[in-house]
Protein backbone atom coordinates (compact mmCIF):
# COMPACT_ATOMS: atom_id res chain seq x y z
CA UNK A 1 0.00 0.00 0.00
CA UNK A 2 1.61 3.16 -1.64
CA UNK A 3 1.30 6.38 1.07
CA UNK A 4 -1.36 7.92 -0.98
CA UNK A 5 -3.44 4.81 -1.04
CA UNK A 6 -3.48 4.65 2.94
CA UNK A 7 -4.44 8.87 2.95
CA UNK A 8 -7.02 8.13 0.03
CA UNK A 9 -8.34 5.18 2.40
CA UNK A 10 -8.11 6.73 5.71
CA UNK A 11 -9.85 9.70 4.04
CA UNK A 12 -12.42 7.17 2.85
CA UNK A 13 -13.04 5.50 6.10
CA UNK A 14 -13.68 8.56 7.54
CA UNK A 15 -16.22 9.98 5.56
CA UNK A 16 -17.63 6.08 5.58
CA UNK A 17 -18.15 6.19 9.30
CA UNK A 18 -19.95 9.67 9.54
CA UNK A 19 -22.22 8.53 6.48
CA UNK A 20 -22.88 5.03 7.39
CA UNK A 21 -24.28 6.93 10.46
CA UNK A 22 -26.88 8.86 8.75
CA UNK A 23 -26.90 6.36 5.50
CA UNK A 24 -30.24 4.28 7.26
CA UNK A 25 -32.26 7.78 7.81
CA UNK A 26 -34.78 7.67 10.10
CA UNK A 27 -34.08 8.53 14.51
CA UNK A 28 -30.22 7.83 14.91
CA UNK A 29 -29.51 7.42 18.39
CA UNK A 30 -26.31 8.93 20.57
CA UNK A 31 -26.32 7.42 23.60
CA UNK A 32 -23.17 9.41 25.66
CA UNK A 33 -22.51 9.43 29.81
CA UNK A 34 -20.72 11.62 32.03
CA UNK A 35 -17.00 10.57 31.72
CA UNK A 36 -17.64 10.41 27.54
CA UNK A 37 -19.86 12.88 26.19
CA UNK A 38 -21.85 13.10 22.80
CA UNK A 39 -22.16 16.86 21.79
CA UNK A 40 -19.37 16.43 19.82
CA UNK A 41 -20.52 13.59 17.74
CA UNK A 42 -23.79 14.96 17.55
CA UNK A 43 -21.70 18.82 15.89
CA UNK A 44 -19.83 16.20 13.66
CA UNK A 45 -22.72 14.78 12.35
CA UNK A 46 -24.99 18.22 11.96
CA UNK A 47 -21.79 19.44 9.84
CA UNK A 48 -21.59 16.47 7.81
CA UNK A 49 -24.91 16.66 6.88
CA UNK A 50 -24.96 20.38 6.31
CA UNK A 51 -22.55 20.17 4.11
CA UNK A 52 -24.16 18.00 2.09
CA UNK A 53 -26.90 20.96 1.58
CA UNK A 54 -29.57 19.71 3.89
CA UNK A 55 -30.55 22.33 6.18
CA UNK A 56 -31.03 21.97 9.68
CA UNK A 57 -32.74 21.89 12.52
CA UNK A 58 -32.04 21.79 15.87
CA UNK A 59 -33.90 22.05 19.38
CA UNK A 60 -31.59 23.17 21.65
CA UNK A 61 -32.42 22.47 25.67
CA UNK A 62 -29.40 22.35 27.24
CA UNK A 63 -27.02 24.80 25.79
CA UNK A 64 -27.31 28.18 24.47
CA UNK A 65 -27.20 28.85 20.89
CA UNK A 66 -24.06 30.48 20.93
CA UNK A 67 -22.18 28.10 22.55
CA UNK A 68 -23.86 25.27 20.53
CA UNK A 69 -22.81 27.20 17.33
CA UNK A 70 -19.30 27.71 18.61
CA UNK A 71 -16.88 26.08 16.18
CA UNK A 72 -19.01 25.66 13.37
CA UNK A 73 -17.72 28.25 10.53
CA UNK A 74 -20.50 30.98 8.71
CA UNK A 75 -21.13 28.13 5.81
CA UNK A 76 -22.17 25.85 8.21
CA UNK A 77 -23.79 28.49 10.53
CA UNK A 78 -26.29 29.59 7.82
CA UNK A 79 -27.82 26.39 7.61
CA UNK A 80 -29.13 26.18 10.77
CA UNK A 81 -32.02 26.77 12.14
CA UNK A 82 -31.52 26.57 16.46
CA UNK A 83 -34.89 26.53 17.96
CA UNK A 84 -34.42 28.09 21.39
CA UNK A 85 -35.77 26.03 24.79
CA UNK A 86 -32.65 26.75 26.81
CA UNK A 87 -33.18 30.53 27.68
CA UNK A 88 -36.87 30.09 29.16
CA UNK A 89 -38.29 26.78 28.55
CA UNK A 90 -40.88 26.75 31.69
CA UNK A 91 -41.83 30.28 30.76
CA UNK A 92 -40.68 31.17 34.51
CA UNK A 93 -39.77 34.92 32.96
CA UNK A 94 -42.84 35.32 31.51
CA UNK A 95 -42.05 37.70 29.43
CA UNK A 96 -43.49 35.64 26.14
CA UNK A 97 -39.80 35.24 24.36
CA UNK A 98 -40.10 31.39 24.67
CA UNK A 99 -41.30 29.22 22.45
CA UNK A 100 -45.03 29.30 22.79
CA UNK A 101 -46.75 25.69 24.09
CA UNK A 102 -43.41 24.59 25.50
CA UNK A 103 -41.11 21.59 24.64
CA UNK A 104 -43.93 19.54 23.57
CA UNK A 105 -45.47 22.54 20.75
CA UNK A 106 -42.21 23.06 19.50
CA UNK A 107 -41.21 19.20 18.99
CA UNK A 108 -44.31 18.85 17.49
CA UNK A 109 -44.00 21.60 15.32
CA UNK A 110 -40.96 20.23 13.82
CA UNK A 111 -42.74 17.22 12.59
CA UNK A 112 -45.45 19.94 10.37
CA UNK A 113 -42.42 21.40 9.09
CA UNK A 114 -43.85 22.06 4.82
CA UNK A 115 -40.22 23.13 3.78
CA UNK A 116 -39.34 20.89 0.45
CA UNK A 117 -35.58 18.93 0.67
CA UNK A 118 -33.83 16.48 2.66
CA UNK A 119 -33.79 17.95 6.13
CA UNK A 120 -31.79 16.77 9.95
CA UNK A 121 -33.53 17.17 13.01
CA UNK A 122 -30.98 17.11 16.25
CA UNK A 123 -32.55 17.21 19.41
CA UNK A 124 -30.43 18.62 22.19
CA UNK A 125 -31.16 16.46 24.14
CA UNK A 126 -33.35 13.65 23.96
CA UNK A 127 -33.07 12.91 27.74
CA UNK A 128 -33.82 16.49 28.66
CA UNK A 129 -37.19 15.98 26.81
CA UNK A 130 -37.71 12.42 28.26
CA UNK A 131 -37.48 13.95 31.90
CA UNK A 132 -39.89 17.01 30.91
CA UNK A 133 -42.45 14.75 28.63
CA UNK A 134 -44.22 11.46 29.10
CA UNK A 135 -42.55 8.98 27.63
CA UNK A 136 -45.34 7.39 25.69
CA UNK A 137 -45.59 11.27 24.12
CA UNK A 138 -42.40 11.46 23.37
CA UNK A 139 -42.26 7.93 21.42
CA UNK A 140 -44.90 8.93 19.58
CA UNK A 141 -44.00 12.24 18.26
CA UNK A 142 -40.35 10.91 17.68
CA UNK A 143 -42.00 8.02 15.26
CA UNK A 144 -44.26 10.83 13.31
CA UNK A 145 -40.95 13.03 13.06
CA UNK A 146 -38.66 10.35 11.46
CA UNK A 147 -40.94 8.87 9.46
CA UNK A 148 -42.14 12.14 7.51
CA UNK A 149 -41.23 11.48 4.38
CA UNK A 150 -43.78 8.72 4.23
CA UNK A 151 -46.64 10.73 5.32
CA UNK A 152 -45.71 13.36 2.22
CA UNK A 153 -47.22 11.68 -0.63
CA UNK A 154 -44.80 13.92 -2.89
CA UNK A 155 -41.43 13.39 -1.59
CA UNK A 156 -38.75 11.26 -3.78
CA UNK A 157 -36.92 8.35 -2.11
CA UNK A 158 -34.02 9.77 -1.70
CA UNK A 159 -35.25 12.72 0.79
CA UNK A 160 -35.29 11.16 3.70
CA UNK A 161 -35.47 12.38 6.81
CA UNK A 162 -32.65 12.17 9.61
CA UNK A 163 -33.19 12.99 13.26
CA UNK A 164 -30.71 13.14 15.91
CA UNK A 165 -31.09 12.45 19.13
CA UNK A 166 -28.84 12.74 22.06
CA UNK A 167 -29.61 10.39 25.26
CA UNK A 168 -28.22 10.66 28.26
CA UNK A 169 -27.65 7.34 29.42
CA UNK A 170 -27.38 7.26 33.09
CA UNK A 171 -30.93 9.10 33.47
CA UNK A 172 -33.13 6.73 32.64
CA UNK A 173 -34.24 3.30 33.25
CA UNK A 174 -34.53 0.15 31.09
CA UNK A 175 -37.62 0.76 29.89
CA UNK A 176 -37.62 4.31 28.48
CA UNK A 177 -34.00 3.34 27.33
CA UNK A 178 -35.27 0.17 25.70
CA UNK A 179 -38.40 2.31 23.57
CA UNK A 180 -36.04 4.72 22.05
CA UNK A 181 -33.39 2.09 21.48
CA UNK A 182 -36.17 0.07 19.26
CA UNK A 183 -37.39 3.50 17.50
CA UNK A 184 -33.86 4.08 16.29
CA UNK A 185 -32.45 2.85 13.12
CA UNK A 186 -28.90 3.68 13.91
CA UNK A 187 -27.29 3.42 17.62
CA UNK A 188 -24.22 4.51 18.77
CA UNK A 189 -22.82 3.87 22.51
CA UNK A 190 -19.99 5.98 23.05
CA UNK A 191 -17.24 4.84 25.86
CA UNK A 192 -13.65 4.48 25.53
CA UNK A 193 -10.33 3.74 27.24
CA UNK A 194 -7.22 5.47 28.24
CA UNK A 195 -8.59 8.92 26.95
CA UNK A 196 -9.78 7.50 23.35
CA UNK A 197 -13.13 7.77 22.82
CA UNK A 198 -15.03 4.98 21.01
CA UNK A 199 -18.36 4.88 19.51
CA UNK A 200 -20.22 1.08 19.41
CA UNK A 201 -22.63 1.31 16.51
CA UNK A 202 -26.31 -1.00 15.78
CA UNK A 203 -27.43 -0.74 12.65
CA UNK A 204 -30.88 -1.68 12.14
CA UNK A 205 -31.27 -2.44 8.62
CA UNK A 206 -34.56 -3.33 7.11
CA UNK A 207 -35.73 -7.10 6.68
CA UNK A 208 -31.67 -7.78 7.80
CA UNK A 209 -30.52 -8.63 11.28
CA UNK A 210 -28.87 -5.90 13.45
CA UNK A 211 -25.35 -5.45 12.71
CA UNK A 212 -22.57 -4.22 15.17
CA UNK A 213 -19.52 -1.86 14.83
CA UNK A 214 -17.19 -0.60 17.04
CA UNK A 215 -14.82 2.47 15.95
CA UNK A 216 -11.99 4.48 17.50
CA UNK A 217 -12.35 8.20 17.09
CA UNK A 218 -11.51 11.60 18.33
CA UNK A 219 -13.09 14.67 17.23
CA UNK A 220 -11.24 17.77 16.08
CA UNK A 221 -11.75 21.44 16.91
CA UNK A 222 -13.32 22.02 13.46
CA UNK A 223 -15.81 19.11 14.47
CA UNK A 224 -14.27 17.05 11.70
CA UNK A 225 -14.13 13.37 12.85
CA UNK A 226 -10.74 11.26 13.23
CA UNK A 227 -10.42 7.60 13.27
CA UNK A 228 -7.84 6.17 15.54
CA UNK A 229 -6.72 2.49 15.28
CA UNK A 230 -7.42 1.72 19.14
CA UNK A 231 -6.95 2.86 22.45
CA UNK A 232 -2.99 3.64 22.84
CA UNK A 233 -0.36 0.82 24.16
CA UNK A 234 0.59 2.27 26.81
CA UNK A 235 -0.87 4.13 29.48
CA UNK A 236 -0.60 7.75 28.92
CA UNK A 237 2.16 9.56 31.65
CA UNK A 238 1.03 12.14 33.82
CA UNK A 239 2.19 14.74 32.90
CA UNK A 240 2.52 16.43 36.88
CA UNK A 241 4.03 19.81 36.73
CA UNK A 242 0.94 20.84 38.72
CA UNK A 243 1.48 18.49 41.84
CA UNK A 244 3.38 19.91 44.11
CA UNK A 245 6.49 18.78 44.49
CA UNK A 246 7.06 16.98 47.42
CA UNK A 247 10.41 15.48 47.64
CA UNK A 248 10.50 12.35 49.48
CA UNK A 249 14.32 12.36 50.47
CA UNK A 250 13.79 15.55 52.94
CA UNK A 251 12.84 15.00 57.03
CA UNK A 252 14.88 11.07 56.68
CA UNK A 253 16.48 9.95 59.89
CA UNK A 254 19.13 8.58 57.62
CA UNK A 255 21.50 9.84 55.60
CA UNK A 256 21.13 9.00 51.87
CA UNK A 257 24.58 10.90 50.70
CA UNK A 258 28.07 10.66 51.78
CA UNK A 259 30.31 13.14 52.18
CA UNK A 260 34.39 13.16 51.03
CA UNK A 261 35.79 12.56 54.26
CA UNK A 262 32.76 10.12 54.86
CA UNK A 263 33.57 8.17 51.56
CA UNK A 264 37.46 8.22 52.28
CA UNK A 265 36.91 6.77 55.88
CA UNK A 266 34.52 4.16 54.84
CA UNK A 267 36.65 2.91 52.03
CA UNK A 268 39.71 2.79 54.11
CA UNK A 269 38.03 0.34 56.86
CA UNK A 270 38.60 -3.04 57.27
CA UNK A 271 35.94 -5.18 57.90
CA UNK A 272 36.24 -7.63 60.88
CA UNK A 273 35.84 -10.85 58.99
CA UNK A 274 38.42 -9.57 56.22
CA UNK A 275 41.59 -11.25 57.11
CA UNK A 276 44.93 -8.57 56.55
CA UNK A 277 48.19 -10.08 57.17
CA UNK A 278 48.27 -7.03 59.93
CA UNK A 279 44.94 -8.23 61.60
CA UNK A 280 46.57 -12.09 61.34
CA UNK A 281 49.57 -10.60 63.33
CA UNK A 282 47.52 -8.46 65.91
CA UNK A 283 45.44 -11.83 66.93
CA UNK A 284 48.35 -13.81 67.00
CA UNK A 285 50.79 -11.79 68.95
CA UNK A 286 49.36 -9.47 71.80
CA UNK A 287 51.94 -6.53 70.99
CA UNK A 288 53.47 -4.75 73.36
CA UNK A 289 51.40 -1.82 74.75
CA UNK A 290 48.38 -3.92 74.45
CA UNK A 291 46.52 -4.01 77.50
CA UNK A 292 45.85 -7.76 78.17
CA UNK A 293 42.90 -8.79 79.28
CA UNK A 294 41.97 -10.43 82.84
CA UNK A 295 39.53 -12.74 83.96
CA UNK A 296 38.57 -13.04 87.68
CA UNK A 297 36.19 -15.88 88.18
CA UNK A 298 34.97 -16.40 91.76
CA UNK A 299 34.02 -20.15 92.40
CA UNK A 300 30.70 -20.86 93.53
CA UNK A 301 30.64 -23.70 96.18
CA UNK A 302 29.22 -26.81 93.47
CA UNK A 303 31.65 -25.95 91.17
CA UNK A 304 33.90 -28.89 90.10
CA UNK A 305 37.29 -27.52 89.68
CA UNK A 306 39.39 -30.06 87.58
CA UNK A 307 42.43 -28.99 85.73
CA UNK A 308 42.54 -31.36 83.42
CA UNK A 309 41.35 -30.66 79.95
CA UNK A 310 37.59 -32.28 79.65
CA UNK A 311 38.72 -33.38 75.48
CA UNK A 312 41.77 -35.12 76.36
CA UNK A 313 39.93 -38.23 76.03
CA UNK A 314 38.21 -37.62 72.60
CA UNK A 315 40.04 -40.10 69.66
CA UNK A 316 39.51 -37.78 66.99
CA UNK B 1 -9.30 28.81 49.66
CA UNK B 2 -6.44 26.35 49.21
CA UNK B 3 -3.61 27.37 47.43
CA UNK B 4 -3.05 23.56 46.40
CA UNK B 5 -6.31 23.13 45.05
CA UNK B 6 -5.66 26.24 43.11
CA UNK B 7 -2.56 24.56 41.47
CA UNK B 8 -4.06 21.70 40.59
CA UNK B 9 -7.07 22.98 39.02
CA UNK B 10 -5.02 26.32 37.37
CA UNK B 11 -6.65 29.24 38.59
CA UNK B 12 -5.85 32.16 40.82
CA UNK B 13 -8.18 34.80 42.02
CA UNK B 14 -6.60 36.65 39.45
CA UNK B 15 -8.28 35.15 36.36
CA UNK B 16 -10.94 33.06 37.09
CA UNK B 17 -12.70 31.34 34.33
CA UNK B 18 -16.26 32.93 33.71
CA UNK B 19 -19.45 31.02 32.45
CA UNK B 20 -18.93 27.93 34.33
CA UNK B 21 -20.68 25.07 36.26
CA UNK B 22 -18.84 23.62 38.57
CA UNK B 23 -19.84 20.01 40.00
CA UNK B 24 -18.99 19.75 43.69
CA UNK B 25 -19.60 15.86 44.94
CA UNK B 26 -18.29 13.36 48.04
CA UNK B 27 -19.02 9.62 48.39
CA UNK B 28 -18.30 8.03 51.72
CA UNK B 29 -16.64 11.36 53.15
CA UNK B 30 -17.38 14.94 53.83
CA UNK B 31 -16.84 17.42 50.69
CA UNK B 32 -17.78 20.91 52.59
CA UNK B 33 -14.03 21.38 52.32
CA UNK B 34 -14.95 21.88 48.83
CA UNK B 35 -17.58 24.15 49.57
CA UNK B 36 -15.64 26.40 52.09
CA UNK B 37 -12.30 26.04 49.35
CA UNK B 38 -14.84 27.91 46.58
CA UNK B 39 -16.77 30.37 49.17
CA UNK B 40 -13.06 31.80 50.29
CA UNK B 41 -12.10 31.58 46.68
CA UNK B 42 -14.56 33.77 45.02
CA UNK B 43 -14.77 36.24 47.81
CA UNK B 44 -10.82 36.77 47.75
CA UNK B 45 -11.80 37.39 43.78
CA UNK B 46 -13.54 40.19 44.26
CA UNK B 47 -16.45 38.32 42.82
CA UNK B 48 -20.45 39.24 44.10
CA UNK B 49 -21.60 35.83 45.77
CA UNK B 50 -25.20 34.47 46.43
CA UNK B 51 -24.70 31.19 48.82
CA UNK B 52 -27.58 29.66 49.10
CA UNK B 53 -27.05 27.33 52.74
CA UNK B 54 -29.17 24.96 53.46
CA UNK B 55 -26.94 22.64 55.77
CA UNK B 56 -25.00 24.70 58.11
CA UNK B 57 -25.62 28.04 60.19
CA UNK B 58 -23.83 31.15 59.09
CA UNK B 59 -21.41 31.28 62.17
CA UNK B 60 -20.21 27.79 60.80
CA UNK B 61 -19.06 29.21 57.40
CA UNK B 62 -17.98 32.72 59.33
CA UNK B 63 -15.83 30.44 61.42
CA UNK B 64 -14.05 28.27 58.54
CA UNK B 65 -14.14 31.18 56.32
CA UNK B 66 -12.17 33.32 59.18
CA UNK B 67 -9.65 30.26 59.21
CA UNK B 68 -8.81 30.17 55.25
CA UNK B 69 -8.62 34.37 55.29
CA UNK B 70 -12.40 35.70 54.58
CA UNK B 71 -14.95 37.65 56.65
CA UNK B 72 -18.68 36.74 55.65
CA UNK B 73 -19.46 39.43 58.60
CA UNK B 74 -17.48 41.85 56.12
CA UNK B 75 -18.68 40.94 52.91
CA UNK B 76 -22.42 40.28 53.90
CA UNK B 77 -21.93 44.01 55.23
CA UNK B 78 -20.81 46.02 52.20
CA UNK B 79 -22.79 43.84 49.46
CA UNK B 80 -20.32 41.61 48.17
CA UNK B 81 -21.94 38.39 50.05
CA UNK B 82 -25.87 37.48 49.81
CA UNK B 83 -26.31 34.84 52.17
CA UNK B 84 -29.46 32.54 52.22
CA UNK B 85 -29.84 30.55 55.83
CA UNK B 86 -32.12 27.85 55.20
CA UNK B 87 -31.93 27.06 58.58
CA UNK B 88 -33.51 30.32 59.61
CA UNK B 89 -35.19 31.68 57.32
CA UNK B 90 -37.37 28.20 56.80
CA UNK B 91 -39.09 28.52 60.34
CA UNK B 92 -39.62 31.96 58.54
CA UNK B 93 -41.87 30.53 55.48
CA UNK B 94 -44.17 29.61 57.85
CA UNK B 95 -44.93 32.76 60.10
CA UNK B 96 -45.35 34.95 57.03
CA UNK B 97 -48.50 36.13 54.87
CA UNK B 98 -48.91 33.79 52.47
CA UNK B 99 -48.84 35.98 49.99
CA UNK B 100 -45.31 37.14 50.47
CA UNK B 101 -43.18 35.14 47.94
CA UNK B 102 -40.04 33.28 49.65
CA UNK B 103 -37.23 31.84 48.75
CA UNK B 104 -38.32 28.51 50.28
CA UNK B 105 -41.91 28.43 49.54
CA UNK B 106 -41.90 24.88 48.40
CA UNK B 107 -41.90 23.77 51.94
CA UNK B 108 -45.43 25.33 52.71
CA UNK B 109 -46.52 23.38 49.49
CA UNK B 110 -48.22 19.96 49.53
CA UNK B 111 -46.86 18.71 46.44
CA UNK B 112 -43.61 21.03 45.96
CA UNK B 113 -43.99 22.25 42.63
CA UNK B 114 -40.90 23.88 41.59
CA UNK B 115 -38.07 26.23 42.84
CA UNK B 116 -38.91 29.22 40.89
CA UNK B 117 -39.23 31.60 44.03
CA UNK B 118 -35.41 30.45 44.56
CA UNK B 119 -34.62 30.89 41.26
CA UNK B 120 -36.39 34.34 41.81
CA UNK B 121 -34.17 34.98 45.30
CA UNK B 122 -30.88 34.17 43.20
CA UNK B 123 -31.77 36.25 39.79
CA UNK B 124 -32.36 39.29 42.23
CA UNK B 125 -29.29 38.75 44.53
CA UNK B 126 -27.00 38.49 41.44
CA UNK B 127 -28.22 40.88 38.60
CA UNK B 128 -26.04 43.74 37.66
CA UNK B 129 -26.47 46.65 39.56
CA UNK B 130 -27.51 49.48 37.25
CA UNK B 131 -25.21 51.73 38.15
CA UNK B 132 -22.92 51.20 35.33
CA UNK B 133 -19.98 50.97 37.08
CA UNK B 134 -18.65 47.25 37.88
CA UNK B 135 -18.40 47.04 41.46
CA UNK B 136 -17.75 43.17 41.83
CA UNK B 137 -16.03 41.20 39.13
CA UNK B 138 -18.71 38.18 37.86
CA UNK B 139 -21.64 36.98 39.83
CA UNK B 140 -21.14 33.62 41.58
CA UNK B 141 -23.52 31.44 42.96
CA UNK B 142 -22.88 28.66 45.43
CA UNK B 143 -24.70 26.07 47.06
CA UNK B 144 -24.69 23.88 50.18
CA UNK B 145 -26.10 21.57 48.79
CA UNK B 146 -28.17 20.07 46.54
CA UNK B 147 -29.42 16.84 47.79
CA UNK B 148 -30.96 18.24 51.00
CA UNK B 149 -33.59 19.84 48.47
CA UNK B 150 -34.55 15.85 47.49
CA UNK B 151 -34.65 15.06 50.91
CA UNK B 152 -37.42 17.89 51.53
CA UNK B 153 -39.62 16.42 49.04
CA UNK B 154 -38.37 18.45 45.72
CA UNK B 155 -38.12 16.21 42.68
CA UNK B 156 -34.80 15.55 41.08
CA UNK B 157 -36.21 17.12 37.70
CA UNK B 158 -37.50 20.56 39.46
CA UNK B 159 -34.09 20.67 41.15
CA UNK B 160 -32.46 20.11 37.70
CA UNK B 161 -34.59 22.79 36.44
CA UNK B 162 -33.41 25.23 38.82
CA UNK B 163 -29.80 24.46 38.20
CA UNK B 164 -30.72 25.28 34.34
CA UNK B 165 -32.08 28.81 34.97
CA UNK B 166 -29.56 29.26 37.26
CA UNK B 167 -26.86 28.64 34.44
CA UNK B 168 -28.96 30.13 31.49
CA UNK B 169 -28.91 32.95 33.89
CA UNK B 170 -25.76 33.41 35.74
CA UNK B 171 -23.48 31.91 33.56
CA UNK B 172 -24.60 32.22 30.39
CA UNK B 173 -25.78 35.60 30.41
CA UNK B 174 -23.91 37.47 32.98
CA UNK B 175 -20.83 35.58 32.66
CA UNK B 176 -21.02 34.09 36.10
CA UNK B 177 -19.94 30.75 37.49
CA UNK B 178 -22.26 28.27 39.29
CA UNK B 179 -20.92 25.91 42.01
CA UNK B 180 -23.15 23.19 43.75
CA UNK B 181 -22.39 20.15 46.05
CA UNK B 182 -24.45 17.12 45.66
CA UNK B 183 -23.87 14.23 47.72
CA UNK B 184 -23.80 10.46 46.36
CA UNK B 185 -25.07 8.27 48.62
CA UNK B 186 -23.81 5.34 46.74
CA UNK B 187 -26.82 3.55 47.57
CA UNK B 188 -28.46 1.75 44.62
CA UNK B 189 -31.73 2.58 45.86
CA UNK B 190 -31.63 6.67 45.69
CA UNK B 191 -32.50 7.23 41.60
CA UNK B 192 -33.59 10.25 42.49
CA UNK B 193 -29.87 11.31 43.55
CA UNK B 194 -28.84 9.45 41.10
CA UNK B 195 -30.66 11.34 38.32
CA UNK B 196 -29.69 14.66 39.81
CA UNK B 197 -26.14 13.64 40.47
CA UNK B 198 -25.43 12.37 36.67
CA UNK B 199 -28.09 15.11 35.40
CA UNK B 200 -25.91 17.94 36.56
CA UNK B 201 -22.34 15.65 35.71
CA UNK B 202 -24.17 16.28 32.18
CA UNK B 203 -24.05 20.08 32.47
CA UNK B 204 -21.00 20.41 34.64
CA UNK B 205 -18.00 21.67 32.91
CA UNK B 206 -15.63 20.62 35.99
CA UNK B 207 -16.26 17.92 38.38
CA UNK B 208 -14.89 17.89 41.48
CA UNK B 209 -15.19 14.27 43.42
CA UNK B 210 -13.78 13.66 46.69
CA UNK B 211 -13.87 9.95 47.89
CA UNK B 212 -13.00 8.18 50.85
CA UNK B 213 -10.24 5.71 50.31
CA UNK B 214 -11.46 2.31 49.26
CA UNK B 215 -9.67 0.70 52.07
CA UNK B 216 -11.06 2.93 54.88
CA UNK B 217 -10.23 5.33 57.06
CA UNK B 218 -6.55 6.94 57.22
CA UNK B 219 -5.06 9.31 59.96
CA UNK B 220 -3.21 10.92 57.23
CA UNK B 221 -4.32 10.65 54.14
CA UNK B 222 -8.37 11.74 54.47
CA UNK B 223 -9.84 10.89 50.75
CA UNK B 224 -8.86 10.88 47.44
CA UNK B 225 -9.86 13.88 45.13
CA UNK B 226 -11.09 13.25 41.22
CA UNK B 227 -11.29 15.79 39.24
CA UNK B 228 -12.99 15.52 35.61
CA UNK B 229 -12.41 18.67 32.71
CA UNK B 230 -15.63 17.91 30.68
CA UNK B 231 -15.93 20.95 28.30
CA UNK B 232 -12.13 22.55 28.48
CA UNK B 233 -12.00 26.03 27.40
CA UNK B 234 -9.08 25.47 24.92
CA UNK B 235 -10.41 21.72 22.87
CA UNK B 236 -6.97 22.16 20.91
CA UNK B 237 -4.62 22.19 24.06
CA UNK B 238 -3.95 18.70 25.29
CA UNK B 239 -6.11 18.46 28.19
CA UNK B 240 -5.70 16.14 30.94
CA UNK B 241 -9.31 15.19 31.43
CA UNK B 242 -9.01 13.47 34.36
CA UNK B 243 -6.39 13.75 37.34
CA UNK B 244 -6.69 12.07 40.69
CA UNK B 245 -4.80 13.22 44.05
CA UNK B 246 -5.14 11.82 47.65
CA UNK B 247 -5.54 14.74 50.57
CA UNK B 248 -5.12 15.64 54.16
CA UNK B 249 -7.19 17.99 55.57
CA UNK B 250 -5.07 20.18 58.32
CA UNK B 251 -6.67 23.13 60.76
CA UNK B 252 -6.58 25.69 58.11
CA UNK B 253 -4.74 24.02 54.68
CA UNK B 254 -5.97 21.09 52.75
CA UNK B 255 -2.60 19.47 51.68
CA UNK B 256 -3.01 17.42 48.22
CA UNK B 257 -0.16 14.88 47.04
CA UNK B 258 0.01 12.32 43.80
CA UNK B 259 -1.78 8.60 45.08
CA UNK B 260 0.52 6.58 47.22
CA UNK B 261 3.11 9.87 47.85
CA UNK B 262 2.15 10.76 51.21
CA UNK B 263 4.54 12.50 53.43
CA UNK B 264 3.56 9.73 55.95
CA UNK B 265 4.41 6.99 54.33
CA UNK B 266 7.42 7.78 52.74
Amino acid sequence: VTPSEGVRRGTRRILEMLESLLALGGLVLLRDSVEWEGRSLLKALIKKSALCGEQVHILGCEVSEEEFREGFDSNINSRLVYHDLFRDPLNWSETGETLPGGPLEALRALCRRTHPGPVTIALDSLSWLLLHLPCTTLCQTLHTLSHQDSCRGDSSPGEQVHVLGLLHEELHGPGPLGVLSSLAQTEVTLSGAMGQASAHVLYRRPQQRPTHQTQWFSILPDFSLELQGGPPLEPQPYPDPRVPSMDPTTHLTFNLRLSKKEREAKDSLTLPFQFSSEKQQALLCPGLGQATSHIFYEPDAYDDLDQEDPDDDLDV
Amino acid sequence: MFPELNNLLNTTPDQTEQGKLTLLCDAKTDGSFLVHHFLSFYLKANCKVCFVALIQSFSHYNIVGQKLGVSLTTARECGQLVFLEGLKSAVDVFFRPQEEPHPLQFLREANSGNLQPLYEFVQEALKPMDSGEAAWRCPVLLVDDLSVLLSLGVGAVAVLDFIHYCRATVCREWKGNVVALVHDSGDAEDEENDILLNGLGHQSHLILRAEGLATGFCKDVHGQLRILWRRPSEPTAQRDRSLTYQYKIQDKNVSFFAKGMSPAVL
